[in-house]
């Protein structure tokens, strides 16, 4: 081993802590060994909103020298493991760090591994991320995306599984003991230390060959030279227009051509427009604007605008109309009222099909978020950036 | 048996944040009054103070106040009360706080300060230039920007030794970069209590504490009749500042065993035909970049600036004066100055002036609003600076380096 870099790939806000964990105690189970390591957040991912994916990333080295020689560039070029705690963003990740849509395996050396929970099997899952030049290995960890954000830790074992998974990928990062000794000074029972054995021992990573995956062209942007740019922070405003989808009627509101969301939301709305009495409230309650009028007055969901906040779900007073469906569950972006208007039984039966296997049941009322994130396990005193590390001395 | 929470705050090595680190320095220091209103980078503080008083582990008084206005009038009346103090902020939430920056220096109040240092809008932005702690150089504020999570230990506890010291009594900011220090988690040796207790007496306002034991008036309106003297007072007091500085360094190498340099971090110096000159975190970048160049002949070093005020202007003449040719990088703008440099550039101009052997000097603009400062940037600053030294002629221009052109 030289220097092992990782990074850990995460909803902002509601799965900060999970991240945070992973990266520190990862650290910490090579400082064990005498190894020195740095442990970081992607600053400008900040402030953290919901949802909003976001990245932690970390160098463990054998001496200082190296790991200076590594943590003199901020942000890893490229890692050795990326850890992606929701498959979700499997689809590409547009964070506030940049603009445009980054593949989730975009700086996963080759050959390097990509770590996902995700109760998904690797044919499966393949077919969202982005096919690229060079293999890299898949490993799934059997679970669903868990919630451990700013103010509750759902203590799932999360932590401890990708911990062990990431040990797996990289078995010089340091030995099992260290990081189950790790693991029980950060994160707590032997509980814990099982659900990492079972991980460590049952992980099997798949190889992706490249050109295997999604073959979509990932959305880029061009950033302007100071010389292009205007004066004075002075940025063009962008009107809405009559008109649908280049065709005549209807209206779409003026939006940001370069922030897509198309990876931002872990949910969209699947809306029965047979059931849709054209009330308004959630064109008018949408925080993104992000329907678009139809000619014949219904509002359709447009998937380049939608974070997934749920709030069109929960206002819209028709039972049933509109239903928050799982994003893992969709390829495609297409317009659903063109779908209805194309073909309605096809259009429902698709609807039909999408709620039955995405439904998101029980969202809570006030974090809109749904029942994989419930059975939240508020863990009082929860600490997860003070953990200790004993002197280097004492553990060599 | 110790408690984890007690293992945790122990001396030892630690897995920290320079934010953290601040804290820990709080923590040792026995603050008796902090105050906080939150901004990014700086708040990170805030987390970490509160923690420690919430968990049993730090007694002071903790008051969140309701703008970066009150957060530094009440420390700057808790200081005139004879309570060592903390508070800090960044960027525009610094700027907001100013007249009771200017003032508490003005009163001669030993306030300590972290300045997260961000950006200032517009546009909005949070990443690191030096600009806003930069804003206080002239009030009589000592101003150090440490470089590592480590360096935060010794900066932060001298900040408070020479604050409080009664031949100086000025106030302090301790200027951490955004992100690249506040919020970056390193390996640190943290101190033991005693060291601390033994290095850094309890603050003593003397005679001038604000007590009705003591009956005093604190600036009353004073015209041209006084104010001149006012003022040559804090001059003689910021003077002071880098002897009292000196020596507490002194005493602080001795007490914690450590062997740095009060004012320079020189690095691969001996040999060296060119250096850069910086301050903060692009030090980092900078010393691996000249690892890498040396390996291909180049003699380059480099001397960073601990401390920006007091200006350690002997100890930088007779360092740059042994170099052929010096850049200096300045993470901060100074629009309209000589030769549109930054404020180190021409600062350290303005000190070398005079010296018996003046090297060329070249300045340079780098990571603004908190851009990476990457190893092809020094590489291209050393490279100029190199061939400025090998030609031996000046070159007045100050180039920015990583910017889209």
């Amino acid at each position: 081993m030289s220097v092992i870099s990782f990074e850990v790939i995460y909803r902002g806000i509601f799965q900060k802590s999970l991240a945070v964990k992973i990266s520190r105690t990862l650290i910490l189970a090579a400082v064990k060994e005498g190894k020195p390591g740095i442990s970081f957040g992607r600053y400008s991912d900040s402030p953290e909103r919901n949802g909003i994916p976001a990245k932690q990333f970390g160098y463990i080295a054998d001496n200082e020298e190296e790991l200076e020689t590594v943590a003199a560039q901020y942000e890893p070029k490229q890692v050795d493991i990326s850890i992606c705690v929701d498959d979700t963003l499997c689809k590409g990740v547009e964070s506030w760090a940049w603009y445009g849509l980054q593949p989730i395996n975009a700086v996963t050396k080759p050959g390097g591994t990509l770590i996902v929970t995700s109760n998904q099997k690797e044919d499966e899952l393949v077919q969202h991320i982005h096919r690229r030049d060079t293999p890299y290995k898949l490993a799934i960890i059997p679970g669903e995306a868990s919630f451990a954000g700013l103010w509750v830790y759902k203590d799932d074992g999360t932590d401890a599984r990708c911990l062990a998974a990431a040990l797996k990928a990289e078995p010089s990062m340091c030995s099992i003991a260290s990081l189950e000794s790790a693991i029980r000074e950060n994160i707590g029972s032997e509980t814990h230390i099982e659900a990492a054995r079972e991980v460590y021992e049952d992980l099997r990573p798949v190889e992706i060959e490249p050109g295997q995956g999604n073959d979509e062209v990932p959305f880029t942007f061009e950033l302007l030279k100071w010389h292009e740019m205007r004066q004075g922070v002075v940025i063009d405003g962008v009107g809405g227009h009559e008109g649908f989808r280049g065709g005549e009627g209807g209206y779409e509101p003026g939006r940001n051509p370069y922030f897509k969301k198309w990876s931002t939301r872990t949910m969209r709305p699947v809306v029965s427009f047979d059931k849709c009495t054209k009330c308004t409230l959630c064109w008018v309650a949408c925080p993104d604007t992000c329907f678009d009028v139809t000619p014949d007055g219904f509002f359709d969901a447009n998937m380049e605008a939608c974070c997934g906040c749920g709030v069109c779900e929960a206002i819209c007073p028709v039972k049933d109309c509109i239903t928050m469906v799982n994003e893992v569950v969709f390829e495609e972006r297409d317009s659903q009222w063109q779908m209805w208007q194309e073909n309605k039984e096809d259009y429902d039966k698709y609807m039909d099909e999408k709620i039955s296997v995405g439904k998101i049941e029980g969202r809570h009322p006030i974090t809109g978020l749904g029942q994989a994130f419930s059975g939240i396990g508020i863990e009082m005193g929860h600490n997860p950036e003070t953990a200790q590390v004993k002197s280097l001395q004492d553990l060599k | 048996m110790a408690t984890a929470t007690e293992q945790q705050q122990g001396a030892g090595v630690h897995l920290l944040t320079g934010s953290e680190v601040m804290a820990h320095v709080c923590r040792l220091a026995d603050v008796d009054v902090i105050t906080a209103y939150p901004i990014r980078p700086y708040d990170t503080v805030m987390q970490y103070v509160s923690k420690f008083i919430a968990e049993g582990d730090f007694d002071a008084d903790y008051i969140p106040a309701e703008s970066e206005h009150g957060q530094f009038e009440i420390v700057k009346h808790a200081s005139a009360c004879g309570a060592r103090v903390f508070t800090g902020s960044s960027g525009v939430g610094w700027l907001y706080a100013m007249e009771p920056l200017a003032v508490t220096a003005g009163l001669r109040l030993p306030m300590v300060a972290l300045v997260g240092c961000r950006a200032l809008d517009d546009p909005g932005a949070f990443g690191t230039e030096h600009n806003d702690a930069m804003l206080v150089r002239d009030l009589g504020w000592m101003i150090n920007f440490p470089d590592t999570a480590q360096e935060v230990v010794e900066l932060g506890l001298l900040s408070y030794r020479v604050a409080e010291d009664p031949r100086v009594y000025l106030p302090c900011a301790i200027a951490m970069d955004g992100a690249f220090l506040t919020h970056s988690q390193a390996t640190v040796r943290l101190p033991g209590q005693e060291e601390v207790n033994a290095f850094l007496p309890p603050y003593d306002r003397g005679d001038l504490l604000l007590h009705p034991d003591n009956p005093i008036t604190i600036a009353p309106q004073a015209n041209e009749d006084w104010l001149m003297e006012v003022r040559r007072q804090s001059s003689e007091a910021a003077k002071n500042a880098y002897t009292v500085l000196k020596e507490a360094h002194a005493d602080f190498s001795k007490t914690f065993g450590v062997d740095t340099d009060p004012f320079l971090d020189e690095y691969m110096t001996e040999d060296a035909d060119v250096v850069l000159c910086g301050m903060g975190t692009l030090s980092l970048p900078v010393k691996v970049a000249i690892r890498e160049m040396r390996k291909e002949g180049k003699k380059v070093g480099m001397v960073r600036l601990k401390w920006f005020r007091p200006f350690p202007t002997e100890e930088l003449r007779a360092s740059l004066s042994r170099f052929k040719a010096v850049g200096v990088i300045d993470r901060d703008y100074s629009f309209g100055s000589p030769y549109h440099g930054g404020i180190v550039f021409n600062e350290v101009k303005a000190a070398m002036y005079g010296a018996d052997k003046v090297p060329h000097m070249k300045g340079f603009v780098c990571g603004l609003g908190g851009r990476e400062v990457l190893l092809e940037d020094v590489k291209l600053m050393a490279d100029k600076v190199i061939s400025m030294g090998q030609n031996d002629t000046a070159d007045n221009d100050v180039d920015w380096i990583g910017v889209r052109d």
